[in-house]
Parts: structure tokens; sequence; C-alpha cells
């Protein structure tokens, strides 16, 4: 990526990504634009490198930020009613890592609501359009950080994944979008969906961008006791021999187009000396029911605490506290969000607790066991991010189940814990892009990464 | 399973949501879907098997019991409310 230094200005980058910003307004990639903030941190770092003085590994490097990530920089909306007005007094330790490497957050981008849909039509701001077709979604959620670097208006954008939200965008604009393992990233700042889930990363034009922005946000936070002991820098070697391949995903479910695509990065990697196995994974059919059950369940409870009280919006018509709850709820969410927190609170209620929530975490520890059993046959395995490429705008949007179904190849991922790169793969012959996601062990991120470059 | 007007209306409640009657009818179908699908899970044989409510796979990380400086201050988090007075938070009546 471009990195400000005695040639090419700080200012001149963030004011070209601004440009591109507004040049693209009509693709509703940005809730925010952090226009003088932005300047005047770039200045800063100009005057740094002409004074000679240290400057960090993203000097002056423009950046979009995911709106569901806390900066006192415009407000947090999580492009969401009910969250409208609030700006945060804290900075999330992400944001905090990126900006102390001299990153420059230019806005805050577009996503469903609390990240709750595949398409960033659940906006209380209305849908980002896809980088490719106009007339398509950009996916989702985090739908506007895929496009600002799809356009190339950043160099990189935040994302957060609970169940395919940075990785189904990304290869819905044909970019690179990882999901690291649980744990890798603090979520100290970030606003919480499913806690057993959600995964904070990045959306970047290649893998060497990814690698930078991993090593400097990676690591444990006392703020954020889910996360794990340092390991993201500490990699062995290289040593990939076994690339598996889902006999369960070949099928026709599956559109014809990203069948070819995998085939031929597999005819790539077999040019390339590893071995494609064909593995079997068949709890993975269920993977999906069990994401709708569980991540409902904790949405239902990490969304009880917006009540209208303490921040952001609140409604005024209310004559009685129970009124205010109620009523600031109900206008404050939007159709998907009260799907969700309802059936998180059917699963979970008295009568239907263990026939829904116990199944559910039953069935997970079985997609736990076949990762494992998978990563003892094969190094990593290769898969399609999303059954279809970019739908239309509209398509899905009144039948949720067939929304739910294009997170069917991503979801597993996130209850197992596992780590995730969408890679491009090439464009439909309609020139829709096609992407493809490799799957590592727990904490092989790195090389994980460092492997994508092999199917370049 | 079948999802009736009453178990919409209940589930609203448990959630703090007042309904307007269209959205019982779309959500109603909706959730009934859902349900439906979900319900799938009863096909998968999941005796004996212990739960996973977690993946992160360490237990009990301490801290010293000291008091640390917060990010936020109490008039940080106060200027964030609609409503306050005296350092109180203001809402409508309660009894």
């Amino acid at each position: 990526m471009k990195i400000a230094n005695k040639t090419v200005s700080a200012e001149r980058l963030v004011r070209d990504a601004l440009e591109k910003a507004k040049y693209f307004a009509d693709y509703h990639i940005f809730t925010y634009l952090n226009e003088a903030v932005a300047i005047e941190k770039a200045r800063e770092i100009d005057r740094k490198i002409a004074n000679g003085e240290k400057v960090g590994r993203l000097a002056g490097v423009p950046y979009a930020l995911k709106d569901n990530f806390l900066s006192p920089e415009g407000q947090t909306t999580a492009s969401a009613h009910i969250l409208e007005g609030f700006v945060s007094p804290i900075t999330a330790t992400a944001v905090q890592k990126l900006e102390e490497e001299g990153a420059i957050m230019i806005g805050r981008t577009n996503l469903d609501a609390f990240a709750h849909g595949s398409s960033t039509e659940n906006s209380y701001f209305g849908p980002t359009l896809n980088a490719f077709d106009k007339e398509r979604v950009a996916g989702g959620s985090s739908g506007g950080s895929a496009v600002a670097v799809a356009l190339d208006i950043v160099e990189f954008a935040t994302g957060t994944d609970t169940g395919g939200s940075i990785r189904q965008p990304a290869s819905f604009n044909g970019i690179y979008g990882f999901k690291p393992t649980y744990g890798c990233i603090s979520r100290y700042g970030v606003v919480a969906m499913a806690s057993s889930t959600d995964c904070v990363g990045f959306f970047t034009k290649s893998p060497d961008d990814m690698d930078i922005l991993m090593s400097i946000t990676s690591g444990q936070d006392e703020k954020d006791m889910t996360t794990l002991p340092n390991y993201y820098d500490k990699g062995s070697e290289q040593n990939i021999k076994k690339i598996g391949i889902i006999k369960d995903f070949d099928n026709d479910v599956v559109n014809d187009e990203i069948r070819e695509a995998l085939k031929k990065k597999c005819d790539l990697l077999s040019s390339k000396g590893y071995e494609i196995t064909e593995i079997e994974m068949p709890t993975l059919k269920y993977a999906l029911a069990v994401y709708y059950i569980i991540v409902p369940a904790e949405v239902a409870s990490n969304l009880s605490r917006y009540d209208g009280i303490r921040y952001g919006f609140r409604s005024d018509k209310s004559t009685s506290l129970e009124e205010l709850y109620t009523n600031t709820r109900s206008e404050g969410f939007m159709p998907e969000n009260k799907r969700r927190i309802m059936i998180g609170n059917f699963v979970l209620s008295s009568g239907f607790y263990d026939a829904y929530f116990l199944k559910a975490a039953k069935a997970r520890t079985l997609i736990v066991e076949e990762y494992n059993k998978a990563f003892s046959q094969v190094d990593y395995i290769l898969t399609p991010v999303s059954p279809n490429p970019a739908f239309k705008l509209g398509e899905k949007i009144n039948d949720p189940i067939a929304m739910y179904l294009e997170d069917m190849m991503s979801v597993s991922l996130n209850l197992a814990g596992v780590p995730g790169l969408a890679i491009p793969a090439g464009t439909t012959k309609a020139g829709l892009p096609i992407g493809l996601q490799l799957v590592g062990p727990k904490c092989s991120d790195k090389k994980l990464i460092e492997f994508a470059k092999e199917l370049i | 399973m079948d999802v009736k007007r009453e178990d919409i209306i209940h589930l609203a409640e448990l959630s703090d949501f007042s309904l307007s009657e269209a959205e019982i009818e779309t959500l109603g179908k909706d959730l009934k879907n859902i349900i439906n699908y979900i319900s799938q899970l009863d096909k998968l044989d999941t005796d004996n098997i212990q739960p996973t409510y977690q993946v992160f796979e360490m237990e009990n990380i301490w801290r010293d019991d000291t008091v640390k400086e917060q990010d936020a201050s109490r008039e940080q988090l106060l200027a964030l409310t609609k409503n306050e007075k005296d350092y109180q938070i203001k809402v409508p009546k309660v009894l």
C-alpha cells in the first residue's frame, strides 16, 4: 500500500481518498466522512516526515472504518437508528493500534444494522451498491468497507465477521477479506453482535497488506478477556502439502461458475506440486441451522442493553418507563434486528431451550470436531465463500431464509473459531467477482495469509 | 412446529417490542419459516455429546483487584444521555 514519505505527502493521500469517496457518493459507502480531522492528522504526519521524525508503519495511509467500531471521530451508529447521535468517548483497541501506526480514518462505512445481514440492505441508511454492478448488493454485513476498498477509495478497511460478514462482501467485490482465529484481535470497543463468534478483521487488495494489518492489530488486550496470548508473528516454517476440498459442497446448490473457479485454483495448486484431497464434512450441512440458533440467542442477550436510557436514540412518545423501553426498541431496530432478537428469545425460553439452544450447542461440538478431523487429514481447506455471486438488490430482502442460505458456507468457521481468508478467484461471464476462502486450523493465520500468494 | 399469534406477542413482550398488526403478521410468518428451518437439527444425532458454548479454550483469566483509570469519565458518559440532571439520568415515571 502507498505510505506517506518524502515524495508523497499524507495530505495528498488523504485528500485523494476523500475526493474519491465523494465521487462515488451514489454507492452509499459511507455513513460519515472524517474530512477535517483526517486532513489535520495528515498534516501532522507530513510535519513529522519533514522534520525527520519517526513515523509509523501506516503513516498517512487512508482507511475506512466499519461503523460498528467505537471512536470519538463521528457517531458510531452500527447503521442502526437506535444508536443515532452516539459519539463514543472511548476508542476501540484495534482502531487505537492502527492510529498509533499513523493510519488515518477518512470515513465510517455502512453495514446491515448491528451487522445483521448478508447484503447491507438492512442498514437504516439504505443499501450500499456493489462495486462491479450497481444493481446488485455489496454483500454484508461489512458492505461499505468492501466497496470502499474495491473502488480503490482507501488502501484498507476494517470489518467484523460473525458468520461471513467480511469474507462474503470481499468475495462479492473481488478483494481480500480476512476473518482471523477467534480471539486474535481485541473486540474492545466494537459493537457486540454474538460474543462467541464475533471477530475483527480487514479488507485489503493484497495478502501482504493483510499481514501488516494483522501484525499491528493482533495480540492480547487486558480490556478484552477473550483475546489469545500473542501468537500472530510467531510463525513457523511453511510446510504445506495437502489442500482439502469439501465433497459435501460439490453439488448444484453451488453456482456452476463458482465450482469452476474452485477447480481452476485446485489445478493451479496441483501444478505447483500441492496435493488436492477431497474430504467429507457431513455435519456442515447443519451449520447454518446451528448458527441461526446460537447467534440470535447471543444477539438477543447483547442487544437487550439498547433501551434508550443512557445513549443513542430515545423515543419521545412515552409516558412511562416501560413504554420508553418498548417504544425506543420498536422504533429503533430494523426488521431483521427484531427477527433475530425474537428468535433468540424463542430458542432461550423455557420449554424450547433444550430442543433448540442446547441441541445447537451440542451440534457445535460436532462441527468443531469435524474441523479437527479435517485438519488431521489436510493442511488447509479451499471452499467457495458463498453459493452464489452478488445477487440483485431487493431479490432476497423479503425472504429471510433465502438471505440466510447465502451464509451456508461461511458460518461454520465462526462456530469452530478457525481463520478464513477470502481470496479473489476471477469473475463470472457476466463480470461479477467470484471469491474462494482458504481455511486453516486455529492460530495458522499468518501462514494462511502467506500461502494465499500461491493462489495468485 | 406451529407458531401462533399469541406466541409472537409473547416473544415481542420478552423482547420489549410493541408490534403493529402488520408486524405481527409479517414477523409471524418469518419467524415460523425460520423456526421450521432451524428445526432440521432434530435429524442430527447429538446423544452423549457435550455442548460447546465458546471456542476460546481458556478459563478464568484473573486480574489484580485494583481500581484502574477508566477510558471514559462520569461526565463523558452522562453527556451521552438525552436527559440528565444533577448527575442523574431522568426517565418517565416508574410507579
